[in-house]
């Protein structure tokens, strides 16, 4: 009788371990990236074998989110944290890291990915850097998501981390993962056709957060409405910055939607240049809910834009 | 030596050889008295075979220059140099450096005018400078040091190592740090948006310094479907703070508890909400000389904070509005003095470099609950960039035992070194 107990509490233990066993492979691996973007790629690339959540939201700043406590516990179950590095999130994410008791996504874990590090990288600065050139980020400009050939490397970075952290999972992102750089490559091709008329085109961007974008689709940036990074804009910068765009015929002023508007309108009304909003991330603007909708967004505002100047 | 190089030198041994060729042939030709016509179609020939057989080697030679060339074209690019980041924790670029902690100094400056009699500050000081060290240490902890440096002292105003990870969802603290005591306790002067602390950290929670010692930190998130709700543990040696805990054995220990809840109610705002516990021994006791236990002190906090901060504008706008009240149970001869004191707080950004605030301040002695000091306080702030700021506070004390005080104080902030987490 009492072995027959046993058998039952055994047989019972091993129903239950199985079902453990069991949702524990279903589980899907849980990721917390720290913008939208980078959300978006993972999400292509993850499909519904991870659950995605992030922290800042497309439409703020990213330099300054608040370090919430809601955050911390978003993070504290995360099997993989994903950051847009180059010290983008220096002012907020390292006290949510520390505070999340999640030994995954420590500096240095398996579930901590810098997206940053085979990324191309422009603006990295050279020589003494100093807080005398504003909030300058020494390890390059941290925007570099807004150029569809990093959107590409980021996906490899997050595909090659799932597989790390998922091998058995490997037969499901690989697809995803090469439809959605066929998808990137099919898009850049009609990007890049649809901005060849406007090569040179000269613009003027609030902050340093286009320089990527404009590379890649070969735009000018002769100038920024901030001084200097970080730093709002002066009166005399603005005066400056004014005559040296009615010398150089620039139309066009890229504002991210996080600005006060008043100075580029004024700046706009004074040079005859076009004040555009345009979204730096995805979900900066109910228009940009994914990576590749991000740059067909942008894209098009600034060729309306650029053939709404052309014809005054 | 490379294959490039062996050519170049191969090349200048052939020209050589070809000159040298080219000068001595005609000295025989020159020296022979009766030169044959066939003797000369022979060198001829011999120079011609030698002018082919080089030109044949000189072809050879630019073809594989060319196929070097069009080699190399066809290789992309190198990337571009990058530097290896550091990582969010930060961490210096350069290589012999790169395990150095990250270091911060953040000055700040304070002035005073009008009247005061009964707690002057000086009209001018170098109030503080505060010195951080932080690092992670190994793949399980990190370590904060704050130094902070005033006129004619240091004082190590934290130092501690931090166990983020430890199972359990326990976060552990060991070394000297600011109490997890109500709102203010915890904060470091760089971060407040007064000149000056509350009258009631003044009168209640041990001054400045508040309640500051060394000791162990054990804090844990409470599962829950609705909100953040965290409960930290401290345990500290007995002494801290001006007038508030002092032991006259090891075994007289601070003991801390706080519990702080947190919930956003939308993306631009959000309310946090804490109550605490403090429980140290005091120095009225000591001097008795008594065998009995010696009298103690206890500190009840609650403190509401409410934020607002719209998302898309939150460089430009926010409003912070906070209270926070503490009992004082101080046990002394004569008697237990029950004292109360609270300060109520709201500050506003008004631009994205302007602040303004009110504060209110009303708080009993510690020693004396009957003698209630209260205050009233105006503060405009502006601030040139992230890492300096200008702060003017118009400061009315009604001191219970002394006269009013009016003042006006002026602060000057500024931070150099490593970009530091943004308060919150």
């Amino acid at each position: 009788m009492k072995f027959k107990v046993f058998l039952n509490i055994l047989a019972i233990a091993g129903v239950i371990f199985a079902c453990n066993v069991n949702a524990q492979a279903q589980s899907k691996l849980k990721v917390v990236a720290t913008t939208e973007d980078l959300a978006s790629i993972a999400a292509e690339v993850g499909g519904d074998h991870i659950a995605i959540d992030s922290i800042a939201k497309g439409y703020q700043d990213p330099h300054f989110v608040e370090a919430k406590p809601s955050f911390i516990l978003k993070l504290k179950d995360a099997d993989l944290l994903i950051l847009v590095g180059r010290e983008l999130e220096i002012g907020w994410l390292p006290p949510l890291i520390a505070q999340s008791r999640n030994s995954k996504i420590q500096v240095a874990a398996d579930g901590y990915l810098d997206a940053s590090l085979q990324a191309q990288i422009l603006e990295v600065p050279s020589g003494q850097v100093t807080r005398a050139e504003g909030d300058v980020h020494p390890l390059g400009n941290p925007h570099y998501w807004m150029d569809p050939e990093n959107g590409k490397i980021i996906a490899k970075e997050i595909f090659d981390r799932f597989v790390k952290l998922r091998p058995n999972d490997r037969a499901y992102f690989e697809p995803r993962y090469n439809d959605f750089v066929n998808r990137v490559n099919a898009a850049e091709k009609r990007w890049l056709a649809l901005m060849a008329p406007y090569k040179g085109t000269k613009i003027v961007t609030y902050h340093r957060s286009f320089p990527n974008f404009a590379a890649r689709f070969g735009l000018d940036i002769v100038g920024y409405v901030e001084p200097k990074p970080g730093i709002p804009p002066t009166p005399q910068h603005t005066l400056d910055l004014i005559n040296q765009m009615k010398k150089d015929n620039v139309k066009i002023v890229m504002v991210e939607p996080y600005f006060d508007l008043k100075t580029p309108n004024a700046i706009g009304r004074d040079s005859g240049a076009q004040v555009l909003v345009m979204p730096p991330s995805v979900g900066g603007t109910k228009d940009v809910p994914d990576y590749i909708k991000l740059f067909d967004n942008d894209l098009a505002m600034l060729v309306a834009a650029i053939q709404k100047s052309a014809g005054k | 030596m490379t294959t490039e190089l062996w050519w170049e030198g191969f090349i200048m041994r052939t020209c050589l050889l070809i000159v040298i060729l080219i000068l001595l042939l005609p000295a025989p030709a020159l020296m022979a008295q009766t030169p044959q016509a066939a003797d000369v179609n022979a060198i001829r020939a011999q120079i011609d075979a030698l002018r082919a057989d080089y030109d044949k080697k000189i072809q050879d030679l630019q073809k594989q220059l060319e196929d070097l060339q069009a080699q190399l074209n066809r290789t992309p690019p190198p990337p571009p140099e990058q530097v290896v980041p550091a990582g969010v924790t930060g961490g210096s670029v350069s290589a012999s450096k790169v395990f150095n902690p990250d270091i911060s100094v953040i000055g700040d400056f304070l002035g005073a005018a009008g009247s005061n009699k009964v707690q002057p500050e000086p009209s001018m000081e170098m109030h503080e400078t505060e010195v951080a060290f932080q690092a992670t240490v190994d793949p399980y902890a990190k370590a904060d040091f704050f130094l902070s440096f005033g006129e004619e002292g240091v004082t190590l105003e934290e130092g501690y190592i931090t166990f983020p990870a430890i199972p359990g969802g326990i976060l552990l603290k060991v070394g000297k740090k600011r109490a997890a005591f109500g709102k203010v306790n915890t904060l470091h002067n760089h971060v407040l948006p007064w000149t000056d602390r509350p009258i009631v950290t003044k009168n209640l929670v041990g001054g400045e310094d508040g309640i500051d010692s060394a000791g162990f930190s054990v804090a844990r998130l409470i599962p829950n479907p609705f909100f953040f709700l965290e409960a930290t543990g401290e345990v500290f040696r007995g002494d801290s703070g001006v007038n508030l805990f002092r032991s006259s054995e090891r075994s007289q220990l601070i003991y801390v508890a706080n519990l702080r809840g947190y919930q956003d109610i939308t993306n631009n705002t959000n309310l946090d909400l804490g109550v605490s516990f403090a429980r140290g021994h005091n120095d009225s006791g000591t001097s008795v000389g008594t065998t009995g236990d010696p009298f103690t002190t206890r500190l009840f906090d609650a403190n509401a904070t409410v934020r607002w901060k719209p998302l898309q504008r939150a460089v430009y706008h926010s409003f912070v509005g906070r209270s926070e009240y503490v009992w004082s149970k101080r046990e002394q001869p004569g008697g237990t003095q029950n004292s109360a004191g609270y300060y109520g707080s709201i500050e506003y950004q008004l631009a994205r470099r302007w602040f303004t605030g009110f504060r209110y301040d009303h708080s009993g002695q510690a020693e004396n609950a009957d003698l209630v000091d209260k205050g009233q306080s105006a503060i405009l702030s502006y601030s040139p960039s992230e890492f300096s700021l200008i702060r003017g506070q118009y400061r009315r004390t009604n001191y219970a035992d002394g006269p009013t005080a009016n003042e006006f104080l002026f602060q000057v902030q500024f931070a150099i070194g490593a970009h530091g987490a943004h308060p919150f």
